[in-house]
């Protein structure tokens, strides 16, 4: 194995702007003995690398293909900080680093031969389109699949056109809410956990995978709850400070728990009694 | 016959000499610009001969004195930590190749063999913390097993010291390759690893008195006897305290400064930069340590979850004594007393402890 904290090279071989301050890269791994990284599962994150700048934590989005069917990692970033800035001037044909797979992504096995309900909000819905992605490329795995996506404003709703395929899917439920909607928003507009009321879930076989800002992950998960959802299938996606990215540099700290190794994907029972305590 | 396990004082240059014949650098305890530091050591003539000291929260004094013995302090600011835990250290190189292409390398220093003489048992402890969180941390375990441990049981603890509550101290339980009590006219050994083992094969020892024996029995059952003791608190309850008035009155002395963390022992906590070439050829990974009393600590994407004083001391002293048992089965806390002396205003942790634990009574 090697040292986890050492970068390997990935080239950008595209880069989309999904939004004004949202992009997606699609990198390729130069190095042939490399691509075991590609294993990466949903709800992993890597590390990216600008030279001489600096290292994000980003979430694993999804591996497709290039034009010779070569597999393509793709991270979807937003341009919020020096890092993530640095990152958004590169263009195609230039160089990052990568590390990871890092942390446990979303339990799939366990969800498989269950209903899937995929709740997100905001940016969230990154590390939840790679569960999502892979839901539906193992169809036969999974019963009922449920997309809840919430946005602060209708404009920052991301990939809309893949939500409207999903959403004419078979056995399949898309629901999206703006707290601010524009004119033409044609879904709800109001909160994620309304929504939730109106899913015809079956708690007693569906695994709830959530993703957004902690508070709306606090009230998904009490509201699915009450719905009679058992805690311990609900599962949510955690961010901290990370910058080792191995459990050592003390950032990431929840409580007991290192998010960049015992999450960031963490059962819902084990979050429950420090969620939203001041300060953690 | 009991093994011959007494070094007389005149002979302890008889030590340095010997690890010094197998390789090793030494590194032992200094007094330097006024404080107790472990700096590379050639003779026992360097090490602070009848120095002793006063520690207080906030205060740490050096006093000269006729005592003969060498090693009648409690602590320095330093642990064994900056030894085995850099303070600044580069983890890898890249560079920007003429084709585009990026190169990396890494860069682990592997120290020369290395004894340090006059380790403290809260220090060991702490040690032995700081190896089961870095455990598969390449850079740290290559400093790990350069070292060779030599330590020296606290017979004269600081006023700021508890390891005897913690179970640290004050003389050395465990971790060491050999273990020195130190008496008016020598020191009685013993050995802790089979490198222990070899030293002692070695050296002109005697075979200490009875009345040896009781002198070093004696003098640690004073040392246990510290003014200051862990008080009494449920650690699992410590981060559910969120809201006590302890921690308000604490933020407003506290100048979020960070020497708790530079001088506490097992505090591990450190931050990676990158330190670009001006030529912008080539640019070094480093890491340095961090302290949860700094701005960036909890910082994410344009939000901090720790914005002032008050949640960042409490993360200090939450994760120090309460979520550390989760993580690794024991308090953080080695009772060494550091953070209480050289705090600048004079923090003692103990305190705020004391009145988060009387919450859990009433």
């Amino acid at each position: 194995m090697s040292n986890p904290a050492l970068p390997t090279e990935a080239l950008i071989l595209n880069r989309i702007q999904e939004t004004d301050d949202i992009f997606t890269l699609q990198l390729k791994l130069t190095d042939p003995e490399q691509q075991w990284r590609l294993g990466i599962q949903p709800g992993q994150f890597n590390m990216l690398y600008r030279f001489g700048v600096g290292e994000i934590p980003i979430s694993f989005k999804a591996i497709s293909e290039d034009d010779q069917r070569q597999p393509v990692l793709e991270h979807t970033i937003r341009a919020v900080g020096r890092v993530s800035r640095a990152l958004a001037a590169l263009e195609p044909g230039e160089r990052i680093g990568l590390r990871g797979p890092f942390g446990r992504g979303w339990p799939l096995q366990q969800a498989e031969g269950q209903d899937l309900c995929v709740v997100t909000g905001g940016l969230g819905c990154a590390p939840a389109v790679s569960i999502i992605e892979h839901a539906f490329a193992n169809r036969e795995r999974y019963g009922h699949i449920h997309i809840i996506q919430g946005v602060k404003h209708s404009a920052d709703l991301l990939w809309r056109s893949r939500y409207e395929y999903w959403a004419q899917q078979p056995n399949t439920t898309v629901l999206m809410a703006a707290d601010v909607a524009a004119p033409g928003w044609p879904w709800y507009s109001g909160r994620v956990t309304e929504l939730l009321k109106r899913l015809p879930l079956k708690p007693e076989q569906t695994l709830v995978c959530c993703c957004g800002p902690e508070p709306m992950m606090q009230a998904s998960a009490e509201q699915l709850i009450r719905q009679q959802v058992p805690a311990e299938a609900i599962w949510l996606s955690m961010e901290r400070n990370m910058q080792c990215a191995s459990g050592h540099c003390g950032h990431c700290q929840f409580g007991a728990d290192f998010i960049c190794r015992d999450g960031p994907v963490m059962p819902y029972p084990r979050l429950r009694d420090r969620l939203g305590l001041e300060g953690i | 016959m009991p093994a011959a396990d007494f070094l007389p004082r005149s002979r302890l240059s008889s030590l340095f000499d010997l690890l010094k014949q197998r390789g090793y650098l030494l590194i032992g305890p200094q007094a330097v610009d006024g404080a107790i530091l472990y700096r590379p050591l050639q003779h026992p003539e360097q090490l602070p001969n009848g120095i002793e000291q006063i520690q207080q929260p906030g205060q740490y004094r050096l006093i000269r004195t006729d005592n003969p013995r060498q090693f009648s302090w409690a602590n320095g600011p330093q642990a064994l930590k900056p030894l085995t835990f850099a303070p600044r250290e580069t983890l890898w190189h890249s560079e920007l190749n003429a084709d585009g292409s990026l190169s990396f390398h890494e860069e682990i220093a592997s120290p020369d063999p290395t004894a340090v003489i006059g380790v403290r048992g809260c220090d060991l402890a702490a040690l032995a913390l700081q190896d089961r969180h870095f455990a598969d941390d390449p850079y740290y375990q290559k400093r790990r097993a350069s070292l060779l441990l030599i330590a020296v049981d606290c017979a004269h603890p600081a006023d700021t010291c508890f390891c005897a509550s913690t179970g640290d101290g004050p003389d050395a339980k465990a971790g060491y390759d050999l273990a020195l009590s130190e008496l008016d006219e020598g020191f009685l050994l013993r050995v802790g690893s089979a490198a222990g083992q070899t030293l002692i094969n070695a050296l002109p020892l005697e075979t200490a008195t009875e009345q040896h024996r009781q002198q070093a029995e004696t003098q640690q059952q004073q040392a246990c006897q510290q003014q200051r003791q862990l008080p009494e608190f449920e650690p699992a309850r410590l981060i559910h305290q969120g809201q006590h008035p302890a921690w308000e009155a604490v933020a407003d002395a506290c100048l979020s400064c960070g020497n708790c963390t530079s001088v506490c022992p097992s505090c591990f906590c450190f931050s990676e930069s990158e330190v670009p070439e001006l030529d912008g050829t080539a640019s070094s990974h480093q890491r340095q340590w961090d302290s949860c009393f700094s701005e960036g600590h909890s910082y994410i994407h344009g939000h901090r979850f720790r914005p002032d004083t008050k949640g960042r001391y409490r993360q200090w002293l939450t994760h120090k004594f309460g979520s550390w048992v989760e993580q690794y089965g024991r308090s953080g806390c080695t009772g060494c007393g550091r953070c209480i002396s050289w705090c600048p205003v004079g923090i003692d942790p103990l305190e705020v402890l004391t009145q988060l634990g009387r919450e859990d009574k009433e």
